[in-house]
């Protein structure tokens, strides 16, 4: 089962994920939810520690624009992602692992397409590469 | 292993859990975790028997930490906080965990597998709490005075009603004049109420008000201080600075009505003018209706003017509601004024929604024409030998080309926000993508901002009329009021803090917050950072930011969310 660590924010996205559970809308059962005040606060030391700890990757479902606190959070959140894949290069694993999008308090259905792809492009990553004949 | 006395509850929601999750299974999975020392199912753990179980269990297993696996915690973290409080327990050291919204309804058909998910959920949760501390709510005492910024229908209202309360209210008018726009408008829909006279009797009472100051050519210039008791400074006409004290701060700047480009819809050429400049003439009540000395027999009306453009055009996407109503309603007007004078209304979408509806039926029953265009081939405006000619494609008559040729051609301007940005950049307001101002819930915190103590109101959140800016305005009113009335507020207390031993004063905490929230401070040998937990909103703009790791946002320290990321992780038994 490919595992997915998504952190989610209290206020916006943690809420457009409940709305998928809401509406009965299933999604891979390796995704895992932590919720935290806003995605530009998530240290990326959090986001490597995931991968290394079994995570086959991890997913901030970002405020995006609609964020109350921060103008600036996309690109907030955005050097964020950029900083966990340096580190998440840094020891060697593929930074691909990590991805974001913007998710709002009603984007239940992108939410569960994004977690669908992701899962799949992890799968993908997961298979080792083809032996030279 | 922490040696903490964790109670974790297991809430089968009647079923809504419980027929998708194995809650037996997570009970006794989690109930031989280290640091759990209680473990129940519940049918349902927000029913007073199942709050009563748990806070026996709570006081007779002297638990400090308590879990409840149940639905989002937008729902009940209310509920569980204040019963924990019942039981003695601090409220910030219990955890909801969702394992409704985010397990039990998102995975219907695979029972193994939401189980496995809902003992990694309670997991983390039980993870978390092992690291809360007791936390106190901050207790702030709060000033009852409010500067009102924004003379206009909507600050006005404001004004009277915080004065009505008995609360001192310093109103701030930019313009040399209380108004706003409503004071140069004559009828107004629905009920034909004059806008100058609806205005200056509100001003009359402001007037005769002791408690309400008015400034006039006045600007709000700083803003510091907290929630409660801010300190404002104002920079009046006569250029002189006045330092205020006050508990809050509604903000009732309004809007402006958009400004079309030259040659837009022939704006510039006589004869095209655009909605308030039209409700200016017919504001005079001059008769009959005449532009410029010439008579005005027939108009055409252009609506969506700077409003609903494609976003690669603009940022103003958005419906500008009331400009829609305002049309049909001045069509009656004229109509009144001269039943003969024809009217033309090139629309996109009618929008006269509720009971203004009933304005549409009255100016199509009074002969007016409605031809509906395309954003994609609007019309064209233009003038010949002095006549105005609009040439539209109409919808209905599967786009034919129809030509007008209009005595007076009024494009139907919608709202724009103000250039507020000294104001903005002063009370740290976030604006949305449209450039108004943004509230904290669209829906359920509709006049409140993340600055807690600031308030928007009227059209600077958006366009609105003036029933729903006065509307707005009370909304502002209440909230202010229900805050500063008490003498106090309790702030959540969940917010950045320091590691004293981490950190090293590098300023990047600084630098990343927002707020104005982070200073240096002595701490022995060394300059610490120090968060003032009045300034801060929790946000963690900091915690990325420090290169040491020294700052967190209570809840979320390094420790919980990297425990938290732990449990996860582990296998389910």
């Amino acid at each position: 089962m490919t595992r997915i660590l998504v952190f989610s924010t209290n206020a916006i996205s943690d809420m457009g994920i409940d709305l998928a559970g809401s509406s009965h809308v299933d999604y891979p059962v390796g995704v895992e939810t932590i919720a935290v005040p806003c995605s530009s606060g998530i240290n990326p030391a959090w986001i490597v520690h995931a991968v290394k700890s079994g995570f086959d990757g991890v997913f901030v479902a970002a405020d995006g624009p609609e964020c109350s606190y921060l103008n600036d959070c996309v690109a907030r959140t955005g050097k964020v992602i950029e900083r966990a894949q340096a580190l998440l290069k840094e020891d060697g694993l593929d930074p691909a692992r990590v991805k974001t999008a913007a998710i709002c308090s009603v984007c239940s259905e992108p939410f569960v397409n994004h977690m669908k792809q992701f899962s799949r492009a992890l799968e993908a990553l997961a298979i080792p590469p083809a032996a030279p004949a | 292993m922490t040696g903490r006395r964790i109670g974790v509850v297991v809430c089968q929601c009647g079923g809504n859990i419980s027929d998708y999750v194995d809650t037996e299974k997570v009970r006794e999975t989690i109930e031989k975790d280290a640091d759990v020392v209680s473990a129940q199912v519940q049918m349902f753990a927000c029913s007073d028997a199942a709050q009563q179980d748990a806070i026996r269990e709570i006081r007779e297993k002297k638990l400090d930490g308590v879990v409840v696996c149940s639905c989002s915690p937008k729902l009940h973290t209310a509920t569980f906080r204040a019963m924990a409080e019942r039981a003695g327990l601090n409220p910030y050291q219990y955890t909801q965990v969702n394992i409704r919204e985010q397990d039990s309804w998102a995975h219907t058909h695979d029972r193994g597998g939401a189980t496995q998910k809902a003992i990694h959920l309670a997991r983390a949760g039980v993870a978390r709490t092992a690291l809360s501390e007791p936390l106190e709510k901050i207790r702030v005492e709060t000033l009852p005075a409010v500067v009102v910024v924004g003379g206009g229908v909507a600050g006005l209202r404001a004004a009277l009603e915080l004065s009505e309360m008995g609360i001192s209210v310093h109103l701030v008018e930019r313009a040399e004049e209380l108004g706003g726009h409503v004071a140069r408008w004559g009828n107004l829909f629905p009920n034909d109420k004059v806008g100058r006279e609806l205005v200056h009797g509100l001003i009359s009472a402001v007037r005769a008000r002791e408690n309400i100051a008015v400034y006039l050519g006045a600007e709000l210039l700083e803003k510091s201080g907290r929630l409660g008791a801010f300190q404002v400074k104002l920079r009046t006409r006569s250029k002189e600075t006045v330092e205020l004290t006050v508990g809050s701060i509604v903000v009732a700047t309004g809007f402006e009505p958009y400004a079309p480009q030259a040659g837009e819809f022939g704006y510039g050429l006589p004869g095209v003018v655009t909605l308030p400049e039209f409700k200016e003439l017919l504001a005079t009540g001059a008769r009959p209706l005449a532009y410029q000395g010439r008579p005005v027999r027939s108009i055409a009306y252009v609506y969506c003017v700077g409003s609903r453009e494609s976003p690669d055009r603009s940022g103003r996407t958005y419906c500008s509601r009331y400009c829609c109503s305002a049309t049909s309603h001045i069509a009656t007007v004229v109509n009144g004024l001269d039943p003969s004078v024809r009217q033309y209304h090139l629309f996109r979408d009618i929008r006269t929604y509720g009971r203004y509806e009933a304005l549409y039926e009255k100016a199509l029953r009074g002969g007016s024409v409605y031809l509906r265009y395309s954003e994609e081939d609007p019309p064209s405006v233009t003038s010949s030998d002095g006549q105005l000619v609009v040439k539209v494609k109409d919808r209905l008559l599967a786009g034919e080309e129809v030509e007008l040729r209009p005595d007076l051609v009024v494009l139907v301007t919608g709202m724009t926000p103000r250039e507020n940005s000294e104001l903005t950049q002063a009370l740290k307001l976030p604006v949305g993508k449209d450039g108004f101002f943004r509230e904290v819930h669209v829906k359920l915190r509709p006049v409140e901002t993340v600055m807690d103590g600031i308030f928007i109101v009227g059209a600077a959140q958006g366009p609105k009329n003036v029933a729903e800016s006065v509307a707005s305005a009370l909304a502002g009113v209440s909230k202010a009021g229900a805050l500063l009335m008490k003498g106090y507020v309790n702030l959540d207390p969940l917010v950045a803090a320091v590691d004293p031993n981490l950190c090293l004063w590098c300023e990047e905490c600084l630098k990343a917050c927002p707020y104005g929230a982070v200073r240096p401070v002595e701490a022995g040998d060394k300059q610490i950072a120090e968060v003032s937990s009045l300034l801060c909103k929790g946000e963690g703009a900091c915690v990325p930011a420090c290169p040491k790791q020294a700052i967190s946002v209570r809840g979320y320290t390094n420790e919980q969310v990297t425990a938290m990321i732990d449990a996860l992780a582990q296998e389910a038994a």
